[in-house]
């Protein structure tokens, strides 16, 4: 049964929420192209970012992994490749706590550090603040999930596999079942919803720097050459303004 | 063979006298901002000395420029691509501010404001990270002029490769001055080490610049760049390095470094080279023949197959004929006077150097034989380790031969120069110890000692038809771009967020702020500073002088903030009235001739 909350929390704020996600990068990206850029604050300190900030990131990237496994792929495929649920929730259990430690210890240190080292606190934006918060709520309930649900099994087993997984799927074929998330337990809806949270603010935190993962270093020659006449300098065109017969930008 | 054009300088080390005014003049054009307090596109090192930032040339430790991997490819010190991603998320060869130093002000507004007291009150040094006091530790050029020497020289990464008994010898002590600024590198190991791509090397002129809305503070290139001349800005979170003046270099004037340079030491013109050379003159196996290797991958400008050939590679004919005039072409491959800084970093710089003799002369003079003597300088250029080796680490990857060379060939004119100005004929066997003829001599001796200003800077300008294209031509209203001038401010998502200013719009608001602030250090407001630097003389920046009391007795203290911008007129750099660039950083005219009018009313 579908009550108006239901449809309000699990179908309009997740869509507004990615609505913000999806709209404001490409505002940003145009707009803000010289903002974009991940602040870096390894000039002021390197002894603690040397251990946090490797930590961090690779611990998030692979936490991002789990997710895709455990969000995108329906329960169906692993038991049709032959893999047991018992498999599935040791392999899950068992990185995911080692991701989601490195994770958090990672994203502990870093937080220590951008309060205590002077010039990096002075360095902390409004909306850094705000995005450290939110990115450590979402990080701490997924945490509490695992740990609390999984490891510890408190308040009952719940398959968030069928729950959790087929609702976040839904928003892709723009066929949501609120209900399937009224339903799990209050840690995983306040998980989730924090998340949506934090992909409204995505865009306009220094989190863009995610999209800009320089993948394409791998394969482009090393040095860039780049003709001057291509260029119409530092100044962009005004809206509406821009030359038609504009050539290709850049050869990167 | 691919013909390119470079815009290249030489430095001609023995008229350095170390007097930074190059280095003040740049950063006031480009680097006066928060974010870049210890940026320094051009700065002027003592040598021997630890360079800026400390012990930049220990490629052990800082793992800067190229390699050559086992295969005998070339690689980055750094490591291949794959490792370099991997350690993006903590750069573990980046130097962090200590190896620069903590940027400060002083705290100037309690000089005026203190209350009457027994002492003298003091301006105290505040830290421009943090805020707050700080104690003044290194910086620059805290050891210029050998200051520190005995604790501060043994660091010098250059003076460890030469043996111990220089060492000791050293502390009879020589030294001369170093100014550096970019390479603009054939082979830019910034550039191969950026991840985003954003480094790019122009094609017409070789100029190396960063694309500011392409970089992602990614600060690889710091690492990458075996001279630490790629910055990072810690306010826009985006790398800087020097421009080679390209606004100026486009409208063909020199940058701002040489055209201020007190003993005009500084020549700017173009090469042309062969870009289907340079892979394989930068994976010269052993670094002894990289000096070769490079000056082999020069073009000669007159000869006629290079001339189609530059023409088929779409090289405007007035280019071909600027590099026939080029003194860098000259003083490289004609003269054979300069020499590349550390060619085995394998990054085929484009900044070349005439070694300074004075050290030599100096201590011929010191035994008191005639100093001015060839056949006395010959001896003492082969006899003398030092500073030969020591030159020779810096310019030639420790090979003395090219260094001895050149010395000789400067000391051979300076002995056949005397017996002209003494009235006396020269002497042709001098040209002819060093392997050229009197009148080759002469030609030398004109470009090194009386060369004018359109002689030292050969800078064709780039093409009338891209005028609209390029930077800052005034062929539209400096202030008519997307956000209009009301600018100044920092965007939502921290300093220069929110879109490029035109540098010209830049410069006019900072130089705003200066004058009508006089708040003590906030790196966060960017109306932070008083900048005498910087003041014309015309109007007086708030802050600079202690509040007059009214005719009422009030005290008229200025408001703080945009609001006294209504009391200052705010001027353009330089004092003078922007010129057809509107740039604000081009000198009144060229003021080369006669420095003491440049920028006064």
């Amino acid at each position: 049964m579908t009550t108006t909350a239901d449809t309000l929390l699990w179908v309009v704020i997740p869509y507004v929420c990615l609505a913000f996600f999806v709209l404001g990068h490409a505002w940003r990206y145009r707009y803000d192209k010289f903002g974009w850029t991940t602040r870096s604050s390894q000039l002021y300190e390197r002894r603690l970012l040397r251990w946090a900030s490797p930590l961090f990131h690779f611990g998030i990237l692979a936490v991002f992994l789990g997710h895709v496994m455990g969000l995108g792929i329906p329960k169906a495929w692993t038991e049709a490749v032959g893999m047991s649920e018992e498999l599935y929730h040791v392999l899950a259990v068992s990185i995911g706590a080692v991701a989601g430690f490195s994770t958090v210890v990672g994203l502990v240190l870093l937080i220590y550090r951008r309060r205590t080292v002077g010039p990096v606190f002075r360095a902390t934006t409004r909306m850094d603040k705000v995005m450290y918060l939110v990115l450590a709520v979402v990080i701490f309930l997924g945490m509490w999930n695992t740990v609390a649900g999984s490891v510890l099994n408190l308040g009952g087993h719940y398959d968030y596999r069928d729950g959790v997984s087929v609702w976040f799927r839904g928003i892709f074929r723009f066929d949501l079942h609120p209900e399937l998330m009224a339903d799990a337990p209050l840690g995983f809806q306040l998980h989730g919803m924090a998340a949506m949270l934090l992909f409204a603010l995505w865009p306009f935190t220094r989190l863009v720097h995610v999209f800009s993962a320089p993948v394409g270093y791998l394969w482009r020659p090393y040095v860039v050459y780049r003709s001057r006449s291509d260029r119409l300098g530092a100044r962009q065109a005004r809206p509406g303004w821009e030359r038609v017969e504009r050539k290709e930008p850049s050869r990167r | 063979m691919k013909v390119m054009a470079q815009m290249a300088m030489v430095m001609n080390l023995d008229k350095c006298i170390g007097c930074h005014t190059c280095s003040v003049t740049c950063k006031q054009a480009w680097t006066n901002r928060t974010g870049t307090e210890y940026v320094w596109f051009n700065n002027v090192e003592t040598r021997p000395g630890q360079g800026y930032p400390r012990t930049y040339e220990d490629q052990d430790k800082w793992e800067g420029g190229w390699t050559l991997n086992k295969k005998g490819r070339l690689q980055l010190k750094a490591g291949g691509r794959l490792k370099n991603l991997l350690t993006i998320f903590a750069s573990p060869k980046q130097p962090s501010i200590d190896e620069y130093y903590e940027p400060w002000t002083y705290d100037y507004e309690n000089l005026t404001n203190a209350p009457l007291q027994d002492h003298v009150p003091v301006a105290r040094p505040k830290s421009l990270l943090t805020g707050k006091d700080m104690q003044v530790g290194w910086s620059a050029n805290w050891d210029d002029d050998l200051g520190g020497a005995p604790e501060l020289t043994v660091h010098d990464p250059v003076l460890k490769k030469v043996s111990d008994k220089v060492k000791l010898e050293f502390e009879q002590t020589f030294m001369f001055y170093l100014p550096r600024i970019c390479e603009h590198c054939l082979n830019p190991s910034c550039a191969a080490s950026c991840p985003s791509g954003a480094i790019y090397k122009r094609a017409e002129d070789g100029i190396v610049l960063v694309d500011q809305d392409a970089c992602r503070g990614w600060r690889k290139c710091v690492t990458g760049c075996p001279y630490k001349k790629v910055y990072f800005n810690h306010k826009t979170g985006k790398a800087e390095k020097c421009t080679f003046c390209f606004p100026r270099i486009e409208v063909g004037l020199p940058t701002v470094c040489s055209e201020t340079c007190v003993g005009r030491l500084r020549y700017i013109g173009l090469v042309l080279y062969d870009a289907d050379k340079v892979l394989a003159a930068a994976s010269v196996t052993d670094e002894k023949d990289l000096l070769d290797a490079q000056r082999g991958v020069f073009l000669d400008p007159d000869d006629p197959q290079v001339q189609r050939e530059a023409e088929a590679a779409g090289i405007p004919h007035d280019w071909v004929q600027a590099a026939q005039r080029s003194p860098i072409w000259a003083l490289i491959s004609t003269y054979e006077v300069a020499l590349p800084l550390h060619p085995e970093y394998r990054t085929m710089p484009m900044v070349w150097y005439i070694p300074p003799l004075s050290p030599v002369v100096d201590v011929v003079q010191e035994t008191g034989v005639d100093s001015e003597d060839a056949s006395n300088l010959f001896a003492a250029i082969d006899t003398l380790r030092i500073p030969v080796e020591y030159l020779a680490e810096l310019f030639a990857a420790g090979e003395t031969a090219p260094v001895t060379a050149v010395l000789k060939r400067l000391a051979a004119m300076r002995s056949y120069m005397r017996d002209l100005n003494m009235g006396r004929p020269g002497n042709p066997r001098i040209p002819e110890s060093v392997g050229m003829d009197e009148a080759t001599m002469y030609e030398m001796f004109r470009l090194l000692a009386l060369a004018k200003y359109d002689e030292r800077y050969v800078v064709p300008a780039a093409h009338a038809e891209q005028a609209h294209g390029l930077e800052e031509l005034a062929t539209e209203c400096s202030l008519d771009y997307d956000g209009g001038p009301g600018m100044g401010g920092s965007g939502p998502f921290g300093e220069g967020s929110g879109g490029n200013d035109p540098i010209a719009v830049e410069n006019f608001h900072m130089l705003k702020q200066r004058q009508t602030t006089d708040t003590v250090a906030e790196p966060e407001s960017r109306k932070a500073r008083v900048n005498l630097l910087n003041w014309d003389g015309k109007s007086a920046p708030a802050g600079m002088f202690p509040p007059r009391p009214g005719p009422d007795g009030a005290n008229l203290r200025e408001p703080e903030g945009d609001d006294s911008a209504a009391l200052v007129q705010p001027l353009p750099a330089g004092g003078s009235v922007p010129g057809p660039a509107g740039t604000g950083t081009e000198p009144v005219a060229r003021t080369d001739e006669d420095p003491t009018t440049g920028g006064r009313p």
